[in-house]
């Protein structure tokens, strides 16, 4: 007999759980090796609660009434719920917090893209710690865990999550147009977002040219300076931002593998200064991603910077193989 | 059917990059843009059945150009060129859209039958309509748009053929010189999207390979520019 189950989830047996519970202790053996407790919190929350840290985070998420009538929700990524636990539990507690998980998350899927509803995400919040150093502390657990993976090839992107917001209002785009744009940098469709911008009344072709050039801006520290040559303030004040994190980077020794890039837009609303993203060059989705959330700490009523990252484990499992099968293939 | 994790897509990034060509109405003119771009393809042009080429910077793979967003997105291709219709009906895919190339001109329509009344006649008495088209999700997102309910009837082939033996009112679909409708006795009733060819980038391949993805889209913007 076959019994179904849900689109999106999946059964582990046992060779494939050996390898990633391997993969699990690897991770969070970086992560207590750099400071970091590992943390457990429910998977199911008050939606309300969750609502709080980010309307659009919990878009798609599962959502049903307990025996009470109260609205429950699945947790979509695990930085929410640990806002939360901070707020909760450490109040007043000795800075920097870090703390870590792996752990899964639930989100909504569209019908035939293999994408899944259940998923493990394995990160590190820190807590307390502000931009550039808090930034470059999270930045080396990531390389370090990359390197632990066994994924010598994968690539951090670095960004700056205010660029485009700032330099929207700088251009006097504001309102629907600023979503309409932002949407479209998010994207990376460079054709709607040329359309868009030529289309809102004083925008002239030079500075639709600058957003569009700006965007497509990734690579060493030279980037930074290309940037500011067609840029105006904003542009002066992010790749400043990023310099300054490059460069802490740099003095801790983990800025080999980053990739500046002024492309980089994260999709959820959190996000402030430093945007992270990870790649590897075996697999053709985003292994994970990360940055800076300083306002988000202050929606649970705690105003304090923090920073963070998450890998999807299974994707990282994905690239592990690959990246194993290249090699013997190469001996 | 096996339900992969998610982005179970695997890209292959040693070796040249590798760029999806759509077979059909789009491979005349994209062939002549790659050469215009100093890209060999004389050995597609060559009538071969193989699907790959592979040359010394860039590896041509062709498919049918409604595949080009899937394999562009699991990274399977670095980068692809397929039409805008295309990427409209598949918006979800995540795909970076780098270029409009300018060929292939079509229009995106909503057509009815010449002097049919009943398209108007089906919204007012029965509160929608029924369109018969190959890109239900372009329709639907017109007809919401327009602020208008609407059946949407997914078909396969021959679209003109749904209005002509009563499946439906009317029909969305791409129209190129305007002939096909003319010869079915149909007419072009709203304009919803001009489409054109476009040129779209793997999101990895996009950062981890920049420079050769930007000198391709660089010579790919002179060669289509002329």
């Amino acid at each position: 007999m076959i019994h179904p189950i849900p689109p999106g989830t999946r059964d582990i047996l046992p060779d494939e759980m050996r390898e990633l519970r391997r993969l699990r202790a690897a991770m969070i053996e970086v992560f207590e090796h750099h400071g970091y407790g590992e943390v457990r919190t429910p998977a199911i929350e008050y939606d309300e609660v969750l609502g709080r840290g980010d309307g659009r985070a919990v878009d798609g998420a599962y959502r049903f009434f307990d025996e009470h009538g109260d609205l429950l929700a699945l947790r979509s990524d695990m930085t929410i719920p640990i806002a939360r636990l901070v707020a909760t539990r450490y109040a007043g507690a000795e800075l920097p917090l870090r703390l870590c998980y792996v752990a899964d998350a639930y989100r909504a899927v569209r019908p035939q893209r293999g994408q899944m509803r259940e998923f493990a995400q394995a990160g590190v919040e820190l807590v307390g710690a502000s931009a550039p150093q808090g930034t470059a502390d999270v930045v080396a657990v990531l390389d370090a865990a990359l390197d632990a993976a066994g994924l010598a090839r994968a690539v951090i992107g670095l960004g700056d999550a205010d660029l485009y917001r700032q330099l929207l209002v700088e251009l006097g785009v504001e309102g629907e147009a600023h979503d309409v744009v932002l949407g479209r940098l998010a994207a990376h469709d460079l054709v709607g977002l040329e359309a868009e911008l030529t289309a809102i009344e004083g925008i002239g072709e030079e500075q639709c040219r600058t957003c569009v050039a700006l965007s497509q801006l990734r690579g060493g520290r030279e980037v930074l300076e290309e940037a500011r040559k067609i840029g105006g303030p904003a542009v002066e004040r992010s790749t400043a931002r990023i310099q300054e994190t490059f460069e802490a980077l740099e003095a801790r020794g983990v800025a080999d593998r980053v990739q500046i890039d002024l492309g980089l837009l994260r999709d959820l609303g959190y996000y402030s200064g430093a945007i992270l993203e990870v790649y590897d060059p075996a697999l053709g989705h985003v292994l994970g991603g990360g940055g800076r959330y300083d306002g988000l700490l202050k929606r649970f009523g705690v105003d304090l910077p923090a920073a963070g990252f998450a890998l999807y484990l299974e994707r990282v499992h994905v690239a592990q193989m690959e990246e194993e099968s290249r090699r013997g293939d190469r001996r | 059917m096996s339900v992969g994790v998610a982005g179970m897509g695997r890209a292959k990034a040693d070796g040249p990059l590798k760029i999806a060509v759509p077979r059909g109405a789009l491979l005349e003119e994209t062939l002549d843009v790659l050469d215009a771009a100093g890209i060999d393809t004389a050995a597609v042009r060559g009538g071969s059945r193989s699907l790959i080429f592979e040359g010394d910077d860039l590896t041509l793979v062709t498919m049918r150009p409604s595949d080009v967003p899937t394999y562009v997105e699991a990274g399977a291709a670095d980068v692809g060129i397929t039409g805008k219709d295309v990427l409209l009906e598949q918006s979800d895919r995540v795909a970076y859209e780098l270029l409009d190339l300018g060929y292939g001109r079509c229009r995106m329509v909503l057509a009815g039958r010449k002097g049919d009344e009943r398209p108007g006649e089906a919204e007012r008495r029965l509160g929608m309509m029924r369109i018969a088209t190959k890109y239900p999700r372009v329709a639907q997102r017109h007809f919401e748009r327009t602020g208008r309910q609407v059946e949407v009837i997914e078909v396969k082939g021959s679209v003109e053929l749904a209005p002509l033996i009563g499946l439906a009112d009317g029909i969305v679909d791409l129209v190129a010189t305007g002939r096909t409708l003319e010869e079915n006795d149909l007419e072009v009733r709203e304009e919803i999207v001009v489409c054109t060819a476009r040129l779209v980038a793997n999101r990895v391949a996009h950062k981890l390979r920049s420079s050769e993805v930007d000198a391709l889209t660089a010579k790919l913007r002179e060669a289509s520019a002329r």
